[in-house]
């Protein structure tokens, strides 16, 4: 067969792992394509190189292929996400002092993100300065989610706090020096941050809003639109990376490949935590449920519900207006209409819808698809909201209504 | 010269490169250039010195953090745009190849901001060839040491003079179609397994 060589952009990250072992263990050579990764610096430099076309596909943000498509970005230009990288995979991670703060305002150390949210309101009306957070990007997953928790926690972003910016490997390093009191990030940054800055892992993005999408591969529109047996290739290539990643045999080494030099260079005791869901939240274990879950619950479909549930996030926090034109926009990003005809060969099951409603499923179940049967897990929030995409106008106006 | 009013904000932690930019710009009549090495400066130089023009690295990680910056700053009429022009694709190709980017206030015309991203960009590519050439007389310092030795090895174990020693060096690379210095490795290596220790 002969080789096609692509190029993909990565942060340093536990969940570009799917693009990793599509390399390492020849998944991306059983479908054809001579992959290259290229680690990245920030996501900006990400954005803009795929934008330009020195990359073909790259790691993204899930927020980040709408917000090129909306125009938020300097260089806009309509991108896609046709595969997903994993739900879950992020924590919020607080300083020792501020830890201590929460505790006393009564922060139980089991990440639950009611008590330990409003533990936090509280120690935020005590705080005689303004508490500072860092998240990854503005238009990031991270920025999302923390700011939902905040919100329904009691805390206004930007009025009660200040959120900043800062790529992933320094954020345990601002942490450690004062100049941030918390940070929203992937793994290994928060085991990371436990491990050598003393910080505490407050809450998790799993139990925030429980088997959510974080990263995933994207593209150019033009580009996929060009090439659409690489881009099947692609997803396919990430399809069975997940997974053999998903096989709880395969943990240990694909820790281990993630731990080198060229990818995390980090132990590959750390890089393994989130992928057994087992954390060091500060000195103490918490088996966090489906706290990384790289392929099972239909992990790598791309829900067009769930480029819905940024867009009203963006639309919340003011950085674009709620228009039908621009809902419609952010849709057509995510394509499960490329997922289902890359994966149709291989006759796994695959969902028959574009659209789900996250927030009713308390417990894993089984959806029925036309070729089988898929086990999704949970998908509630954790203040007891119900995204349903038919009512998105309803949705977006009750929250902003509560600020 | 009608673009030296504008004035022009360089962040970058290589020092080295900062100052050929910075002395570029001079050099081009701009006499309102601040440099800054740290990106945690950011927001006080911005204030202070209430740039035109941005141009930063690719390499620093914090480009996220400064984007971020921008838009909040955004909220406070001071709006700032990627580059000089969006749809200049050939402009923008030829700084992000270099590894430069740049940030513009809207409503500068692109005329004006051209020529400051063309010279930060032949800029930084000049210092990239420095830097390529500064690796490649070490490289050569380091082959010409490895090959003394290998003379000297010659020189000790077969009575040859240097001339002999190295022309015997030379034909057996020739011969072997292999660097010089690659056989005076190999030699080298050989002489430390079968030698005296």
């Amino acid at each position: 067969m002969s080789t096609t060589q692509i190029t993909a952009g990565f942060l340093p990250l536990l969940d570009s792992i799917l693009l990793v072992l599509a390399r390492e263990k020849g998944f991306a050579e059983d479908e054809g394509l001579g992959l290259t990764l290229v680690r990245e610096t920030s996501w900006a430099n990400i954005r803009d190189r795929a934008a330009l076309g020195h990359f073909d596909i790259a790691q993204m943000l899930a927020p980040m292929p709408l917000a090129t498509s909306l125009g938020l970005t300097p260089l806009a230009m309509p991108m896609i996400a046709p595969v997903v990288l994993g739900l879950g995979n992020n924590a919020v991670t607080v300083s020792d002092a501020l830890w201590r703060a929460m505790a006393d305002q009564g922060a139980p150390d089991d990440l639950d993100p009611t008590l330990t949210g409003a533990a936090l309101a509280k120690a935020v009306q005590a705080s005689p300065r303004k508490l500072r957070f860092g998240v990854v990007h503005q238009t990031s997953s991270h920025n999302y989610e923390l700011r939902y928790w905040l919100a329904s926690s009691g805390i206004v972003p930007d009025r009660d706090i200040e959120i900043v910016v800062l790529p992933p490997p320094l954020l345990p390093d601002a942490l450690g020096a004062g100049g941030i009191d918390g940070y929203c990030v992937g793994e290994p940054w928060n085991s990371i941050g436990v491990a050598t800055k003393g910080g505490h892992i407050a809450t998790a993005k799993a139990l925030i809003w429980r088997s959510s999408p974080d990263k995933v591969v994207g593209m150019r529109e033009t580009w996929a639109a060009d090439h659409p047996d690489l881009v099947a290739a692609i997803i396919r290539a990430v399809y069975r990376a997940g997974l053999w990643c998903a096989e709880p045999d395969n943990r240990s080494e694909a820790a281990a490949i993630m731990a080198g030099a060229a990818y995390l260079n980090a132990s590959s005791e750390i890089v393994g935590r989130a992928l057994t869901g087992t954390l060091d939240i500060g000195g103490v274990l918490r088996q966090v449920p489906d706290y990384y879950i790289p392929h099972a619950s239909a992990a790598n479909f791309p829900w067009k519900s769930h480029a819905l549930w940024y867009y009203s996030q963006m639309v919340r926090w003011g950085e674009v207006p709620a228009r039908t034109e621009n809902a419609a926009v952010a849709a057509a990003c995510f394509r499960p209409d490329l997922y289902r005809s890359a994966l149709a060969p291989l006759g796994v099951a695959v969902p028959d819808d574009d659209y789900k409603i996250d927030g009713l499923r308390g417990k894993p179940g089984k959806i029925v698809t036309g070729n089988g049967s898929l086990m999704m897990g949970a998908d509630l929030f954790f203040d007891g909201q119900i995204f349903d995409p038919s009512a998105l106008d309803s949705y977006i106006a009750s929250q902003t209504a509560r600020g | 010269m009608p673009n030296c009013d504008l004035s022009i904000l360089i962040i970058d932690e290589n020092r080295i490169r900062a100052s050929i930019i910075e002395d570029g710009l001079r050099e081009g009549g701009h006499t309102r250039v601040a440099v800054i090495h740290d990106v945690n400066e950011v927001a006080r130089t911005i204030q202070s010195e209430a740039p035109d023009v941005i141009v930063i690295d690719l390499e620093n990680p914090k480009r996220d953090t400064l984007e971020h910056f921008f838009s909040l700053s955004r909220a406070i009429q001071r709006p700032i745009a990627m580059f000089v022009d969006r749809s200049d694709g050939a402009m923008i190709e030829k700084a992000v190849e270099a590894g430069v980017s740049a940030y513009v206030v809207d409503g500068l015309k692109k005329e004006r901001v051209k020529p400051i991203l063309d010279m930060a960009i032949s800029r930084f590519n000049a210092f990239a060839r420095l830097t390529r050439e500064l690796e490649q007389v070490r490289g050569e310092l380091e082959d010409r040491k490895i090959i003394d030795q290998a003379k000297a090895i010659l020189m000790k174990t077969r009575g040859m003079s240097e001339a002999d020693a190295y022309a015997l060096l030379r034909s057996t690379a020739m011969n072997q179609n292999r660097r010089m210095v690659d056989i005076a490795q190999s030699l080298i290596t050989a002489a430390t397994l079968l030698g005296p220790s």
